[in-house]
């Protein structure tokens, strides 16, 4: 066993996505919080330590904004940490949540994630003009959609895949969501429709991409001894994974996540699995783009390099295929309020994993999952297992 | 969502309700600016950029010449072992087109991007820049290219003092 404890999931909350929400986002944190508490039959006189998600300060002009948002986390009096690891953030802060218990140091963990990225103005994409190389990159005007299209223009060039490929991935995501009740951008389209769709920065354009969102999710993390006396089925953090690769992206090659697959490796060698597509039944790999969610299914080892439009165009990644990928819609259908999309992934695996995800629920009663995150500069991977 | 619960919270608003003074609200414009001394390896580079060269570090462990050029090697983890010119030329590894600008408005004219692969330095080691002088349908992976330099008087120690790119066309090899 890793760590001192075994650590299970016994409780999820999510609020809805929305491109804006009235509420602040301490008031969405404390909604989804409320929710994961009651979801696991527990109050936050029993919960020991809570770990707050959130990414970049600059949507919400909050410079302290762990702080900001520590009384919605029910924090108040209690061990408290904000992690950031900008994109990954969302699966890395159940991860942090996990060595909070694993160490034996807290028997209960509040782990709480929140973005509201509708406060800044004229557009959020200028606060992430901050993320840039100060001295090479800021001077060239460079934009969060610039680099993402040359990551995916470098993929689709190496292995010689075409656009309509990747665009069954938004298809399928954005169907997927139409049974989500929290999601922002459910609906039914075509390959032709996202083919279609404003060119935003070649090969990207609109349809590829998630849109800006508002929203909370949370999740609470139980030692073994606690877990089994509140629920009779914990879902048990078996694996966990990170990495991150160096910041100087124009040295690497972008057409494979390195980063990725150490820390599935890191994951899956914790939670005893040799062979992934095999042993994992469903996978929430991180969709901000159609093209990613096949990136990081080769990243995370479900398919070999190159391989991931194949088994999407013969369906094996739908709900009802072979390995369900991204059954909840994933970022492209229920929306990405960053830290909080990351963290939905989770409690979708984790619903899963219960047999509780209604219309959403995958066949053949699955018993281990992944989710996968990605963020800072194309360069940082956060990978959890869960089973039931 | 879990099937359990019925009810999701969340009161959606429109961006318009903000501006439009529809739903209570506070606005706020930070007035802080930034200034950044470039370091020792940026500085160096920036300078010799306006001399209109281009100029890498190497480390004698790896072996590799780096551009951009650091102080320290991050694959070794120590210091780089000299400063070395590497030509102003390269490959383009991978491109794309913006046809947005950074608050996602349409501009007229698309911006073509590439990591370009110097020559002289390893293989791999690319900057960030602009491709001009060609249409952004005639670019493709693989393709030579030059600097632009801007004339010299114009200068000022910065990654835009080479304008952009620009392919090298066989008849000027
Ligand atoms: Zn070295």
């Amino acid at each position: 066993m890793f760590g001192k404890k075994r650590v299970a999931i016994v409780g999820a909350g999510l609020t809805l996505f929305r491109r804006n929400l009235k509420e602040t986002g301490k008031e969405l944190a404390y909604e989804a919080s409320k929710m994961a508490l009651d979801a696991a039959g527990m109050e936050l006189s029993d919960i020991q330590s809570v770990v707050m998600g959130t990414a970049p300060d600059a949507f919400d002009g909050v410079h302290m904004k762990g702080e900001y948002l520590a009384d919605g986390a029910g924090a108040r009096n209690k061990p408290y940490v904000r992690v950031y690891v900008g994109g990954g953030t969302g699966v890395f802060t159940p991860l942090a949540g996990w060595w909070h218990v694993a160490s034996g140091q807290f028997d209960t963990c509040l782990v709480v994630c929140e973005e509201k990225m509708s406060s800044c103005f004229p557009h959020p994409a200028y606060a992430f003009t901050t993320i840039f190389d100060n001295i090479l990159a800021r001077p060239l005007g460079t934009t969060l959609i610039w680099i993402f299209a040359l990551e995916m223009h470098r993929y689709m060039h190496k292995h010689n895949i075409k656009k309509e490929q990747i665009a069954r991935v938004a298809v399928k995501n954005k169907r997927n969501a139409l049974d989500h009740p929290c999601a922002q951008l459910a609906a039914n389209i075509t390959v032709e429709d996202v083919l279609n769709s404003e060119i935003m920065c070649w090969p990207v354009q609109r349809l590829d991409i998630s849109p800006t969102s508002d929203g909370a999710a949370a999740l609470v993390l139980a030692s073994e001894d606690v877990a089994k006396k509140v629920t009779d089925n914990p879902v048990w953090i078996d694996g966990v994974g990170w990495c991150i690769d160096s910041t100087i992206w124009t040295n690497r090659d972008l057409y494979y996540p390195d980063y990725v697959e150490y820390a599935a490796r890191m994951a899956y060698k914790m939670a005893g699995i040799k062979n992934p597509p095999k042993e994992i039944d469903l996978a929430e790999p991180y969709d901000p783009f159609d093209y990613k969610e096949l990136h990081h299914m080769e990243g995370l080892l479900l398919c070999r390099k190159g391989e991931a439009p194949k088994l999407t165009e013969e369906g094996v990644t739908a709900r009802d295929g072979d390995l369900p990928i991204c059954p909840s819609g994933g970022l492209l259908g229920v929306g990405n309020p960053i830290a909080a999309a990351g963290a939905m992934k989770v409690c979708e695996v984790f619903w899963q994993l219960r047999g509780e995800a209604g219309k959403r629920q995958v066949p053949g009663d699955p018993r281990t999952g992944v989710a996968q995150a990605w963020g800072d500069l194309m360069q940082y991977g956060s990978v959890i297992v869960l089973r039931r | 969502m879990s099937e359990k619960i019925k009810s999701y919270p969340g009161f959606r608003i429109k961006t318009a309700d903000l501006r439009e003074g529809k739903v209570p609200f506070e606005a706020w414009r930070p007035r802080v600016r930034y200034a950044w001394s470039a370091g020792i390896a940026m500085s160096r580079f920036l300078e010799e950029l306006k001399n209109g060269r281009i100029i890498a570090t190497y480390c004698n462990k790896c072996g590799r010449i780096m551009v951009p050029p650091r102080v320290f090697c991050e694959q070794c983890f120590k210091p780089v072992d000299g400063w070395k010119y590497v030509k102003d030329t390269g490959t383009i590894n991978t491109y794309s087109v913006s046809f947005i600008a950074g608050d996602a408005s349409r501009i007229k004219e698309p911006i073509i991007v590439a990591v370009i692969d110097i020559d002289g330095a390893s293989p791999g080691m690319g900057i960030l820049h602009k491709i001009g002088e060609i249409n952004w349908k005639e670019v493709k992976f693989g393709m030579k290219v030059k600097a632009v330099w801007k004339p010299p008087e114009e200068r000022v120690g910065s990654i835009t003092d080479i304008k952009y790119f620009k392919p090298i066309r066989e008849e000027t090899l």
